[in-house]
């Protein structure tokens, strides 16, 4: 059976069926995504003074990953824009890069993912606390090993980024570890997900963002590689998969203009 | 044949071939922009500006001028059908409530507090 309005618009709405379903669907991303930032305003409202974290992710990498975004939203209109004027080699090259950009970006925030899960906090009995970088590597039981880290004496100094002067390679006996009060080992945590609530909404929505930059990366590439033939068939058709595709890269890209500066910068 | 399909194509979506080169320009001036923007944001939060709530201000208001450039012109939402403005009307109107209820959960006077 033929998919009516697949490909010509309804006289109607002026529009081809696909546009306006990846419009609806995008519309319900909006209350997905503001539900989640919704709950970040909540947890930050009410996190206790000098408990909510300040500039400790990597700004630089934030914005690189920002300018990688804008870069691939500009080669998915580029993209779009040529087969339009019927240059398939040009919309070949400009979705490449987009697909090269999608990479790129998944690469450095997994590296930003990386830097979190090595990035320990431990508390001695002393009640100093102890945080900083780990080397999975190197691994020894007597010990607990930072590769470069700074002892505070309180959680508030842990809110803002150190001093890079004042990191140094730091091995913590486990027996000047506190144990945790529930006696399930010592108190050592990684700056994951159950860290904070900072870190909670921060692997969330950032979590969420990636899974669609991995979603749209697979219809941009299966649209520019395996389904390529279809441009040969029906070019009318094959535009209007690029544009709605790239209606959904587009909305990623403005899903993370918001998160940076909220999780990054404020 | 086959440039015919594409030029009816564009036609038909109002896109002349030499209308998609003149967009190719705005795309690339709006790209430029964007990233004038991270910069400027990136700086305007390291910017002591007397108060937090102003840096959070400044970041949203320079976020969402960034958002209004990738709708407006990446999405074309700035030359759309009625039917899409229709829809983002009433996403307009949902998140709007969402967000009015999430300032209003912030006012305590008026939380019940359950036994």
């Amino acid at each position: 059976m033929e998919i009516p309005y697949a490909v010509k618009a309804r006289p109607d709405t002026g529009l081809y069926n696909a546009k306006v379903g990846i419009w609806l669907f995008l519309a319900s991303e909006v209350m997905l995504f503001g539900a989640l930032f919704s709950s970040y305003i909540l947890l930050r409202v009410n996190a206790d003074p000098g408990t909510w974290p300040l500039h400790l992710l990597n700004v630089k990498l934030g914005a690189l990953n920002t300018i990688v975004l804008i870069l691939s939203s500009v080669t998915v209109v580029f993209g779009w824009a040529s087969l339009k004027m019927n240059k398939f080699g040009s919309y070949k090259v400009f979705q490449g890069i987009t697909i090269l950009c999608a990479l790129t970006f998944l690469g450095i925030k997994s590296v930003e993912y990386r830097d979190k899960f090595h990035h320990y906090e431990v508390q001695l009995k002393n009640n100093t606390i102890v945080d900083g970088h780990i080397d999975p590597a190197n691994k020894d039981t007597n010990f607990f090993a930072f590769e470069s880290a700074r002892t505070v004496t309180n959680h508030a100094e842990l809110m803002s980024p150190p001093e890079e002067s004042a990191l140094k390679e730091i091995k913590v006996p486990m027996s000047e570890i506190k144990d945790r009060t529930d006696g399930k080992g010592k108190e050592i945590e990684n700056y994951g997900p159950w860290h904070s609530s900072y870190f909670a909404i921060y692997f969330v929505l950032t979590g969420l963002h990636a899974l669609h930059v991995i979603g749209g990366m697979i219809v941009i590439f299966a649209i520019w590689g395996p389904l390529a033939k279809v441009w040969k068939t029906d070019p009318e058709r094959y535009t209007n998969r690029v544009e709605v595709s790239g209606l959904f890269w587009h909305f990623v890209d403005l899903i993370w203009i918001f998160l940076f500066p909220v999780l990054y910068l404020l | 044949m086959h440039e015919t399909t594409i030029e009816q194509a564009a036609a038909g979506d109002g896109h002349s071939i030499a209308e998609a080169k003149k967009h190719m320009r705005t795309y690339a001036i709006v790209g430029v922009a964007l990233a004038i923007g991270t910069g400027l944001t990136v700086w305007a939060a390291f910017i002591n500006f007397g108060s937090r709530e102003i840096n959070i201000i400044a970041a949203l208001i320079i976020a969402s001028t960034k958002g209004f450039l990738v709708a407006g012109f990446f999405m074309h939402l700035i030359s759309e059908k009625k039917l899409i403005y229709s829809v983002m009307v009433c996403t307009v109107f949902f998140f709007a409530a969402l967000m009015f209820l999430t300032l209003m959960s912030m006012q305590h006077d008026n939380i019940v507090h359950m036994r």
